[in-house]
């Protein structure tokens, strides 16, 4: 990633430490993942000492230390999807990709994610690809849905 | 868009907006929330925006895409104003039929309409479904009427009078004691009174303080923050204005959860609205009050939903609880006094000094007042968003609005308050809703959730969903939560795989106690809560894990067994074509036969087997019987035989 993008971020939000927050966020739905780089440079400007940035890094869950697959995978497990099944979907997702919740494959094309409530809780269970929320799945629906991903 | 710089043009301009429409033109609400969205809303939007066009009736019909009523079961959900005929599971394909038919000739289509599935009946309008006729709706009410995108659209419906009506014809103090009259409680779990937390804030000495929009909405299974969030912003920051004002803050935030980024939009886009019509900035409408308002995101963290880790967060920090010796409507974000309040309850506040306190506690029970929004899920026939005056019971909530639970299934129980809720039995389902009569049940209130729940769950395992859910999310600060939680879960997990043994309920219990009574904040407080409601209703289950290995409700993975009834086995070959472990023998003709060696308990061929033939079982705590010798497998001879 660039440093001027980042220092765009950066400016965006003023400078502040205050924005840490939000400057993280930035980059990480620019560029999908925070790269070493892109941490030293937040501290740098923000003059935020490193061990800090990376505590928030590593403490709130929408924040990835590691490059992501071209699709992301999300599959609900809130109250109301696990109930229906959710559990399912997971293990069928797990089955078809050889990949665990957190984790992205060599040829970078998934990384799966379990997330607690996506909102959809009538179309539950629920299933994410790319931000398209595939509901009323089965474990058949899913390992179809998954195979049409290239 | 010039300013507005008084009551009274504001007043003047809703007029203006108000006379440019012709109630009596079709309006076409489509539900554009993200429910809706995900079943193909977008798309009949379009499609309802390209046939008026084709049809030249832009001037005549307005086509808006609304914020969520509720019914996202069966979305996408379309009404049809001044008439309100309300459509379901409304498809891009549908929409030229509904222009022709409904928008030009009147007529109705029969086949979009609810149908009552007790009675047959169909319902036409909105208000006759049975999911909304029992239904007090006076904070959602206004979602399907509105664009969501529009202030205008919320000015036309009376929006920000309230605001008008406090800077201009109450002081500060007239606005909190009406708050506090009317004895709103927080929305957002415990229920503590608003007018009490303000007080404490406006009274407090430093003279620089915050009012914020508990936008976090984590609890799995619960979104009615994220409908209104979606879906009537400025009803919210409304209510945020009028919170300053009566505090004497001048500075406000919204802490909205990242899952939710068309609320983050929507938010975002109010505010700007807000800004150039002079309803927010300096000199609010001539009052000389001034007020901003700042957006911050979370970045995926339950605990966030905490008051003092939520102020931490806003802080830029790590959202970590910080101990309560003081308040925070005292020492909060900045250590200044700041009034965190959840989404609904700020929603509530234009209403009640609209129609004033005595409005709001003629609704509802002796100490929780007006209504609630409750997000209806799991095993349940009307899925959605219900908002009902407290007091109602949860049978009338379940069943009345609800309508039961699907496919002829018992209901085994109702849990409420999210994960650090708890379980209520069938035995309870008379009690009426409230803040303390959830609280005496084992149970909470919480933000709203209501998760149903049939006779195929079980309860062991809800308990240990829950506990994984609050073990993931708990901060790790305090001991009693990162390790005793953790504990608990390996406990749980043991008896759903089969691995309980005598004294791991005691266990349990004392490890309950402890995060119960040594947890630094709220979260770690009530973990328990699943644990210890779930043991006071269905120990039975317990035991049957524990002793017996078997799980009553046929679900834990690990204690079940797949087998088909060669009595009922038709041959048809579906499951064993379809079985993903090809562990099932047989073929045309020849009565099929799990191989358990190689079964992944997948549940595949439960599915798939069709109803009619029923012929795959679960069976749990029970030695498998002996597959039949393969000289009796043969179907023909069988039917002969007959």
């Amino acid at each position: 990633m660039e440093i001027d993008k980042i220092d765009r971020i950066i400016d965006k939000h003023r400078g502040e430490a205050s924005s840490l927050l939000q400057i993280l966020l930035d980059i990480q739905s620019e560029n999908s993942w925070l790269p070493k780089e892109a941490l030293g440079r937040v501290s740098d400007k923000l003059d935020v000492p490193l061990a800090r940035i990376q505590h928030i890094a590593t403490f709130y869950k929408a924040f990835s230390l590691v490059p992501k697959g071209r699709h992301k995978v999300h599959i609900c497990m809130g109250t109301a999807c696990h109930v229906r099944g959710a559990t399912r979907i997971l293990d069928t997702v797990e089955e078809a990709t050889g990949l665990k919740p957190g984790e992205t494959d060599l040829d970078l094309k998934f990384s799966l994610e379990t997330v607690n409530c996506l909102g959809c809780c009538a179309l539950g269970p629920v299933m994410e690809v790319d931000g398209k929320v595939h509901g009323k799945m089965s474990p058949v629906k899913t390992a179809e849905a998954i195979t049409t991903y290239e | 868009m010039a300013r507005l710089n008084s009551p009274e043009e504001l007043r003047k301009f809703r007029q203006a907006i108000v006379s440019k429409r012709d109630p009596d033109n079709p309006c076409i609400s489509i539900c554009a929330g993200a429910g809706c969205v995900a079943s193909g809303a977008d798309e009949v939007i379009a499609a309802f925006k390209a046939e008026i066009e084709n049809q030249g009736l832009q001037a005549d019909v307005d086509t808006k895409g609304t914020g969520c009523p509720g019914f996202c079961e069966r979305g996408p959900v379309v009404v049809i104003y001044p008439a309100e005929i309300c459509y379901l599971q409304v498809k891009a394909e549908d929409v030229r039929e509904i222009v022709e038919q409904t928008i030009k000739e009147n007529k109705i289509i029969e086949r979009l309409l609810f149908e009552d599935p007790v009675t047959g009946e169909k319902a036409v309008k909105e208000s006759d479904i049975s999911f909304y006729k029992n239904q007090e709706r006076t904070v959602l009410c206004n979602n399907i009427k509105i664009d969501s995108r529009s202030i205008d659209d919320y000015l036309s419906i009376g929006g920000y009078s309230a605001l008008a009506k406090a800077l201009s014809e109450m002081t500060d103090l007239e606005v909190l004691a009406e708050v506090k009259k009317s004895n709103l409680r927080g929305r957002g779990g415990a229920g503590f009174p608003a007018g009490r937390k303000w007080e404490g804030s406006r009274n407090a000495s430093e003279p620089i303080k915050y009012v914020i929009v508990n936008a976090d909405e984590g609890d799995p299974g619960a979104f009615m923050d994220r409908a209104l969030l979606e879906g009537n912003p400025h009803s919210i920051l409304e209510g945020l204005i009028i919170g300053g004002y009566a505090i004497s803050a001048n500075e406000g935030y919204f802490y909205v959860r990242q899952e939710y980024p068309l609320a983050v939009e929507n938010i975002n886009l109010a505010i700007k609205q807000a800004e150039d019509y002079g309803l927010l900035g300096k000199n609010i409408l001539g009052s000389g009050f001034d007020f901003n308002v700042m957006v911050h995101q979370g970045a995926g963290a339950f605990v966030c939903g905490e008051s003092t880790a939520l102020m931490t967060s806003l802080e830029g920090k790590v959202g970590e609880p910080r101990p309560k010796y003081t308040r925070s409507n005292i020492k909060g974000l900045w250590n200044r006094p700041s009034v965190l309040n959840n989404v609904e309850t700020w929603a509530n506040v234009p209403l009640i000094v609209n129609k004033g306190a005595d409005w709001f506690t003629s609704i509802g029970t002796e100490s929780s007042k007006g209504t609630k929004i409750f997000s209806l899920v799991g095993k349940i026939t009307n899925t959605g968003l219900v908002e009902v005056p407290m007091g109602m019971t949860l049978k009338d909530i379940i069943y009345k609005i609800g309508g039961g639970i699907p496919g002829g299934k018992k209901f085994k129980a109702v849990q409420t308050g999210g994960p650090s809720g708890g379980c209520i039995p069938g035995e309870l389902l008379d009690l009426e809703v409230g803040f303390d009569e959830l609280s005496k049940a084992g149970s909470m209130m919480g933000s709203g959730g209501m998760i149903v729940m049939d006779e195929d769950t079980c309860m062991v395992d809800v308990a240990r969903y829950f506990i994984n859910f609050l073990t993931d999310e708990s901060c790790g600060k305090c001991v009693p939560c990162r390790e005793g939680l953790r504990q608990m879960h390996k406990i749980l997990t043991n008896i759903t795989a089969g691995k309980g043994k005598e004294g791991d309920i005691e266990l349990l219990q004392d490890l309950a106690e402890t995060a119960v009574e040594a947890s630094l904040c709220a979260l770690g407080k009530s973990a328990p809560n699943p644990f210890l409601s779930t043991l006071r209703y269905f120990r039975d289950e317990y035991e049957a894990h524990i002793k017996e290995k078997r799980c009553p409700a046929l679900s834990c993975k690990k204690l079940i067994a797949y087998h088909i009834d060669p009595d009922k086995c038709q041959a048809c070959m579906i499951c064993l074509r379809k079985c993903p472990a090809d562990a099932i023998d047989g073929g045309k003709k020849k009565i099929h036969i799990i191989d358990q060696e190689k079964c992944t308990n997948c549940g595949t061929c439960f599915e798939v087997c069709p109803p009619r033939f029923g012929a795959v079982e679960k069976i749990s705590g029970v030695a498998m019987p002996s597959p039949i010798p393969e000289d009796e497998r043969n179907i023909t001879r069988k039917s002969t035989e007959k």
